[in-house]
């Protein structure tokens, strides 16, 4: 233990130390790169304000799909409370809408993710930032921030795991997605309150400065009382460029480009779904012919064997005012028949263009107990064991609308065991799950 | 470089000109106080945030209040503490190996295909790895095999755009060289 080693370390110290500081992530001098910056983060920050708040509403949108209002069993959150506030009654038109904003929700959310990165790379040196907290006001935005961040991680991960079918998150995906949805807004809310103005004021500037170079100085000068614009993001001593920040954006722009070519074509039956190559649901179809379109959950999955579908075992029961009717395959088919087009849109995302079903009108079904004039709601059940949605309700506005039909036909020939035969639920505008495979039992009455 | 430190210099300058400084200190008291709290507006804001998280938020842990926490606190760790610092250290390293052959303008050369290529990786982990292949087929109907090989495929197309760019620059540049070496001393 000499006292060797430290001689001749004192004179050096101040120098030993500032190396030494900028070796710590606190130190403002230890991000390097130059394309951190107020303009870089602004961009990125503006295309997100756009893009999570419509994430935000599809999500909205979604939740009102599912008709959570009306039966506990589409209910997968009941304890929501007024986060339920909005609900309304799902319209069942234009026959596509779930389809327009579920895809635009998981395409864009997937879309999205490049800018996320590069958003959170271009603000980590604040992490970092000392002290801890300024004021009360400070420490409370930057708890806030692990909210944000965290939220938007906890979305992002829990949406691209679900579309992928990789349950691997503690619980259900509803409950989860939907709560963590608000914690997640209620930290954006803030957050874009907060710095929405200043990003907007630097985005200005960046083109003021684009336009007139020689009055950049100018533009400086309207930046006072901006403090919290971002300035201290701008490396104190930064590498040499390896790209202008112009190029980064650019690339970034590439990177969701090509998420989204690789994704979009998921929501198209034909060519354009072969072009989603990496996306669950892209690629090819499952099947050829009129029963080759995508199929949410097989009938092995389900675990529907031949023997309960089968001819002379399988029975619709239909109950209502008037009692109970069981009706086989065949009574059916001598019902009035009629055909909608009518897409299959799943929540993960992905749908298909629109199939030609045949069936029986779901308000028929319901004049044949006792429902002539009035169609009320359904609780239809599956003969499915398991699965989160072997039973679902319809709204009285769904089962009235002449295209939603107890679908026995799709495009000209018998449904396939993995569409549903014998018989489905085919709704215009709800989601994929509502649409019942397997039917078993369809109960009307005001649930 | 000298103008991003200049404008450094003028973000830093321009956010609390002098005259503000010594204004400040003259009215210290209650100014301190205001600046232990912070701006009132910036609190009754982050205040109305955290109720609605708070109400959110106690639903969102009902079930697994643990699992729930640790998901969504270690996002936010696993993404700023071992996802960026693991990208930024590869990065840099790859600039730097530019930088010693001397071509440190090529790095993007391989930084965008590569970037892009473990972007998708990222993305669709799950089906590229196959660790949910067995779900994938039985539920879909549709084979689950393919996507390992679909993105190895576009990795190299990305990384043979990139070469085929790299290559095309390089004989332009060599042309206008050549032809600038070919020109009479006259046209100089």
């Amino acid at each position: 233990m000499g006292r060797g080693p430290c001689q001749g370390l004192f004179p050096a110290y101040g120098r030993a130390m500032r190396d030494h500081a900028s070796r710590l992530p606190t130190s403002p001098g230890f991000w390097r790169s130059p394309l951190r910056g107020p303009g870089f983060t602004s961009v990125l920050g503006l295309v997100l304000l756009v893009g999570i708040t419509v994430l935000f509403l599809t999500g909205l949108l979604s939740y009102a799909a599912y008709n959570p209002g009306l039966s506990p069993v589409n209910d997968k959150t009941p304890d929501k409370g007024i986060l339920g506030f909005y609900l309304f009654d799902w319209p069942t038109g234009p026959h596509w809408l779930y389809r327009l904003t579920q895809g635009v929700h998981v395409t864009l959310g997937v879309t999205l993710i490049p800018v996320l990165l590069a958003k959170l790379w271009s603000v980590v040196p604040k992490l970092f930032a000392l002290p801890p907290a300024r004021s009360l006001a400070h420490a409370l935005e930057r708890l806030s921030l692990l909210l944000l961040v965290g939220g938007a991680l906890f979305e992002f991960v829990t949406g691209v795991l679900n579309v992928q079918l990789d349950y691997l998150f503690p619980g259900s995906f509803y409950p989860l997605h939907f709560y963590g949805a608000w914690v997640f807004f209620a930290a954006f809310l803030a957050h874009a309150a907060l710095k929405t103005p200043a990003a907007v004021r630097n985005v200005r500037r960046m083109r003021e400065e684009r336009e007139a170079p020689a009055r950049g100085l100018e533009g400086a000068e309207e930046m006072d009382g901006a403090e919290e614009a971002g300035g201290e993001l701008i490396s104190p001593r930064p590498d040499p460029a390896s790209v202008s920040r112009r190029g980064a954006l650019w690339f970034v722009g590439g990177g969701s480009l090509l998420l989204f070519g690789t994704t979009a074509g998921r929501s198209f039956d034909g060519p354009l779904r072969r072009t989603a190559v990496l996306a669950p649901h892209g690629g090819a179809d499952p099947g050829s012919g009129p029963n080759g379109f995508q199929i949410n959950k097989t009938a092995a999955y389900a675990g529907i064997g031949a023997a309960e579908t089968d001819e002379d075992a399988w029975r619709l029961v239909v109950t209502g005012r008037t009692g109970t009717v069981r009706l086989g395959r065949s009574e059916l088919l001598q019902l009035p028949s009629h055909s909608a087009a009518l897409p299959i849109a799943c929540v993960e995302g992905w749908s298909t263009s629109d199939q030609w079903w045949r069936g029986v009108r779901l308000r028929d079904l319901a004049a044949l107990v006792g429902f002539d004039a009035d169609p009320p709601d359904v609780f239809v059940e599956s003969l499915q064991r398991h699965g989160a949605f072997r039973h679902a309700a319809l709204r009285a506005n769904q089962v009235a609308d002449p295209r939603s039909l107890l679908a026995l036909a799709v495009n000209g020939e018998d449904l396939s065991p993995d569409h549903g035969y014998p018989a489905r639920i085919v709704v215009p505008a709800a989601p994929g799950v509502l649409n019942t495979k397997w039917v078993a039992r369809m109960t009307f009455g005001d649930l | 470089m000298r103008t991003l430190l200049s404008r450094a210099r003028t973000w830093r300058a321009t956010t609390r000109p002098a005259r503000t400084r010594r204004a400040e200190k003259r009215r210290a008291g209650p100014r301190r106080a205001a600046a232990v709290v912070g701006s009132p507006l910036q609190l009754l804001l982050l205040a109305c945030s955290f109720a609605l998280a708070g109400y959110a938020g106690v639903r969102l842990l009902a079930d697994d209040r643990f699992g729930v926490a640790l998901w969504f606190v270690g996002a936010a760790v696993l993404h700023d503490l071992v996802l960026l610092p693991l990208y930024a250290v590869v990065d840099r390293g790859v600039v730097r190996a530019f930088g010693a052959a001397g071509h440190r303008e090529r790095t993007m050369y391989v930084r965008v295909p590569a970037a892009l290529s473990a972007l998708l990786l990222l993305v669709w982990f799950p089906l590229i790895s196959g660790q949910v292949d067995r779900r994938y087929r039985m539920a879909t109907g549709l084979p689950a095999d393919g996507f390992l090989a679909r993105w190895l495929l576009i990795t190299a197309v990305l990384f043979a755009g990139s070469a085929l760019l790299f290559v095309l620059r390089l004989l332009r540049v060599l042309r206008l060289r050549r032809a600038t070496k070919d020109r009479p001393p006259v046209v100089h």
